[in-house]
């Protein structure tokens, strides 16, 4: 390859300056929350320094935020499991008879601004008194994950033969025998998808869980952002709090990787 | 063997039925009592009974200046957000499309930034735009340009919670643009290459027509979240300094849950709905005649 040493070198030093683009925020955001406010505050901003645990002390035991850490999973699963259980049925529905405009119906749930829903919400779970309630809160977060459910699993089954369920219908299954026992099982790398992504954008949802959370439910990104807004200027234990709501998702991505890019990108590209 | 029950036969309808009631309850009831509240005057805060009042909302909010430069700003979010993030997205696709040593690695990479929890990832700018402490300030005095006030000054907070955007989202076209990449045929490039075409003319006349259908899909998905953008925004600077950053989401949001001023929030809420929804069907349309 005689010729092809300095377009390569130009080439690996642009994706390098890119990777630390990307990289830098979550370096920066990592290094600071090891710091001491007097070397976050260090001019010139300090590369070398003493690490402390401090910080994540303060954020787990003065804050409590491994109650916020139980609550955003608890908000998740339930979400995600319950989405899957509405969702299922009617991504295969839409899939096996090409409902396209039920398709769009529920996606309209992903694409419509959430504040939309969110003020009438909070009139009537205030009404109901279940402001600060887990049901509530789960209810509003089945609204993100369901429209990703059905748009990934929807497109999912229709790459699965149909002669699958009409040869075990031929023998006397029912359809929804057929669904459950040859479909659903068949689905497992779809439904990773779905449930990865959708479980990841429930966890960083922030305005529905802003109005319908208080103390008893709040979640993750509310105890970050009051964190913020009260410990104004301890950012090293802002940085360590926003380490612990991101490490969870980004572990997450990192195991199921292939899925998040299947599920982020699908529906742009056709098949 | 013609053994179809009822269930069966009506399965179409009742498989998505709790999915539809649903989405029904939570969205379509929603959305039209927001839409009958902005025909009111409802207060929260003031304890008057709610009462009808036609167009009288919308008259007042969209003669309001702080809606009109929140509408306007929106746009110009979003349009700024969305041009840098598809030239800086297909760029990059373009770029990435190849075999390399750390390709998987590099795909890593950019999912990070789009997993990453809005609200911190804001909190984490703000550490770097801070005027006195804050990384970009050095960066800029150490090659000896004067620093910047970034989400602290009217004029440039806008541009600065863009670039918090730009950095979020741009890995997002950059991982459609590459999917769609990695699905196109080998032969239009392969001749074009026999014909004499230079690298640069293939790119340009072959691959980028090839996939331009889904890099505009991944735009309109881009724009419409962008319209929307809240977290960021409410994290770094809550709509301020004054209101120099409050988009459409951001004055609906405290129209709603600061003021409670329930009828005019509804009316803001109204048109956000509508911007939005009129860029979706854009959407529909767009995927609609692609796929034909």
């Amino acid at each position: 390859m005689k010729g092809r040493f300095w377009p390569n070198v130009l080439f690996y030093l642009v994706v390098g300056i890119m990777a630390l683009v990307v990289l830098f925020p979550f370096l920066w955001m990592l290094s600071s929350s090891f710091k001491t406010q007097v070397d976050i505050i260090a001019w010139p901003p300090k590369i070398l320094f003493e690490p402390t645990l401090r910080n994540y002390e303060k954020v787990f035991d003065e804050q409590d935020f491994l109650k916020y850490f139980v609550n955003s999973t608890i908000v998740g699963t339930a979400a995600v499991g319950m989405s899957l259980l509405l969702g299922l049925p009617a991504a295969y529905s839409i899939a096996r008879f090409r409902q396209r405009k039920l398709a769009v119906f529920i996606l309209l749930a992903r694409l419509m601004p959430g504040i939309s829903f969110l003020m009438p919400w909070y009139i009537v779970f205030s009404r109901l008194d279940l402001m600060d309630s887990y049901t509530a809160l789960i209810l509003s977060h089945m609204l993100i994950a369901l429209p990703i459910v059905v748009w990934i699993m929807s497109t999912y089954f229709a790459t699965i033969p149909q002669e699958l369920e009409e040869s075990a219908m031929v023998d006397g299954a029912t359809r929804q025998y057929a669904f459950w026992k040859i479909i659903l099982p068949l689905s497992g790398p779809g439904i990773i998808t779905a449930t990865t992504l959708s479980f990841i954008f429930s966890w960083n949802n922030f305005m529905f869980s802003q109005v319908l959370s208080m103390e008893k439910t709040r979640t993750l990104p509310i105890a970050v952002y009051n964190f913020l807004s009260y410990a104004e200027v301890d950012w090293g234990g802002v940085m360590a709090a926003a380490v612990a709501i991101m490490a969870p998702a980004i572990v997450l991505t990192m195991i199921f990787q292939k899925y998040v890019v299947k599920g982020l990108t699908m529906g742009a590209v056709k098949g | 063997m013609m053994r179809s029950s009822m269930a069966e036969r009506n399965l179409h309808w009742w498989f998505p039925l709790p999915a539809i009631l649903f989405v029904a309850m939570l969205m379509v009831f929603p959305v039209l009592y927001t839409l009958y509240l902005s025909f009111t005057n409802w207060n929260l805060t003031s304890g008057a009974p709610m009462a009808f009042v036609g167009f009288r909302s919308y008259a007042r909010v969209l003669s309001e200046p702080r809606f009109l430069h929140a509408l306007g700003r929106t746009f110009a979010f979003t349009a700024a957000a969305v041009a840098i993030e598809g030239l800086l997205g297909v760029a990059a696709a373009l770029i990435l499309n190849r075999a390399f040593v750390g390709r998987s690695v590099a795909k890593l990479l950019l999912l990070l930034p789009l997993v990453a929890t809005p609200v911190a990832v804001g909190i984490v700018f703000n550490l770097f735009y801070d005027p006195t402490i804050g990384l970009l300030n050095f960066v800029l005095q150490s090659v000896g340009l004067p620093p910047g006030l970034w989400v602290t000054h009217q004029r440039t907070v806008l541009a600065s919670l863009v670039l918090v955007d730009v950095w979020q989202w741009t890995p997002m076209i950059t991982l459609i643009v590459l999917a769609g990449l990695a699905g196109l045929p080998e032969e239009p490039v392969e001749a074009a290459r026999i014909d004499g075409a230079s690298e640069w003319q293939i790119i340009r006349w072959v691959t980028i027509p090839m996939v331009m259908p889904v890099i505009l899909t991944a735009l309109i998905l881009r724009l419409i979240d962008a319209l929307k953008t809240f977290d960021i925004i409410f994290a770094m600077t809550g709509g301020g300094p004054g209101y120099a950053s409050e988009t459409l989401n951001i004055m609906g949001f405290k129209y709603s849950f600061e003021y409670f001023r329930m009828g005019q929030s509804a009316v803001i809420l109204v048109v956000l709905f509508v911007v939005v929804f009129t860029c979706s069907l854009g959407i529909m349309r767009l995927r609609a005649a692609s796929e034909t």
